[in-house]
């Protein structure tokens, strides 16, 4: 696939715009167990990457990406900014201009390596973590429909507790929510998928 | 100033203010002082681009210890401290500490010129 300028303008302003258009659910979920302000900051942060899409988009992939994990960690405001920012800062200092899926995987790989280092986290937490590392199993293994099994783990993440952060100041209260940073990436997964085809 | 310099940040600016507020009064000021809250363009959060110019605006050669209140504020100021130049880098802390008491016990540490790590030390000690 040749990510070209109007590619990437697809690719990363459907996935601002459908963070953008769920802020609202984000917000009631994090009320649940956070504290409320996910929908709010990752609103700010992709309005920031839509505001900037002309320059983004005219960069080749890889400086595109990077240029969107940047500006969400300046302006998300939240813990959201520096683990969303550095998974499409790693993504862009990973990935080639046209990267096969294979080699998407790979980079998927790193980047998530890097989201767990900056959150001091991992799988089974309840953090977005719970729906990066599925899918990129999935990318690896040639699964259909990589944004259904991002979707079904951001549903997988109700009955667990959570362990790292503001959630996890409730401790089994936790429990019966969606997670917000499961559902947020789910939802940009989803967006990213629409466009590339699966 | 060569003394460690201090830099509160948290998710409320009225709170990141009356901390320094705090500091100023208590400990005077022989201690290099910044402080930063809210979100980027105002509201209840915390903003990497302010962190890191408080960072500036508090930066002593004997190095900086940060003061955060909750998670995004720790996380924020961890990836501002990746943002800075090497050679700075391992000269700035994150105490693990309450951001009003650390902030006042690690600045009085710092006044009396202790380096950077009895400074982190005795934030931490606000703790016990």
């Amino acid at each position: 696939m040749e990510f070209d300028e109007a590619l990437r303008r697809r690719l990363i302003g459907s996935v601002a715009q459908r963070v953008i258009d769920h802020a609202e659910e984000l917000t009631a979920l994090d009320q649940a167990i956070g504290d409320g302000d996910h929908g709010i900051n990752m609103k700010r942060g992709f309005a920031a990457v839509l505001e900037s899409l002309d320059s983004i988009a005219a960069e080749p992939l890889p400086k595109a990406l990077h240029a969107v994990g940047m500006t969400l960690v300046m302006k998300v405001g939240g813990a959201s900014g520096p683990l969303y920012g550095t998974l499409f800062m790693q993504l862009g200092k990973t990935l080639p201009e046209a990267p096969t899926r294979s080699v998407a995987a790979e980079a998927f790989a790193t980047a998530i390596a890097a989201v767990k280092a900056r959150g001091k986290s991992d799988v089974g937490a309840k953090t977005l973590l719970d729906v990066l590392v599925p899918v990129q199993a999935a990318l690896r293994d040639g699964a259909a429909d990589p944004a259904q099994v991002a979707d079904d783990a951001a549903a997988a993440t109700v009955p667990m507790q959570a362990s790292r952060g503001r959630a996890s100041f409730l401790g089994a209260r936790s429990v019966g929510h969606v997670d917000p940073g499961a559902r947020s990436a789910a939802l940009m997964l989803r967006a990213a998928c629409e466009v590339l085809g699966g | 100033m060569s003394n460690v310099g201090i830099v509160i940040v948290s998710h409320s600016a009225d709170v990141a203010r009356g901390t320094a507020d705090m500091v100023r009064q208590m400990v005077g000021a022989d201690v290099p002082l910044a402080h930063c809250g809210g979100a980027p363009g105002g509201g209840l959060g915390t903003d990497v681009a302010a962190i890191l110019a408080a960072i500036d605006a508090a930066w002593s050669e004997a190095g900086v210890a940060i003061l955060v209140d909750l998670g995004g504020a720790e996380t924020n100021s961890e990836m501002a401290i990746e943002m800075q130049p090497e050679a700075r880098r391992d000269r700035i802390v994150i105490c693990n500490a309450p951001v009003v008491e650390g902030a006042v016990i690690g600045a009085t540490e710092a006044s009396a010129g202790s380096p950077l790590a009895a400074v982190r030390a005795a934030a931490e000690e606000a703790l016990r």
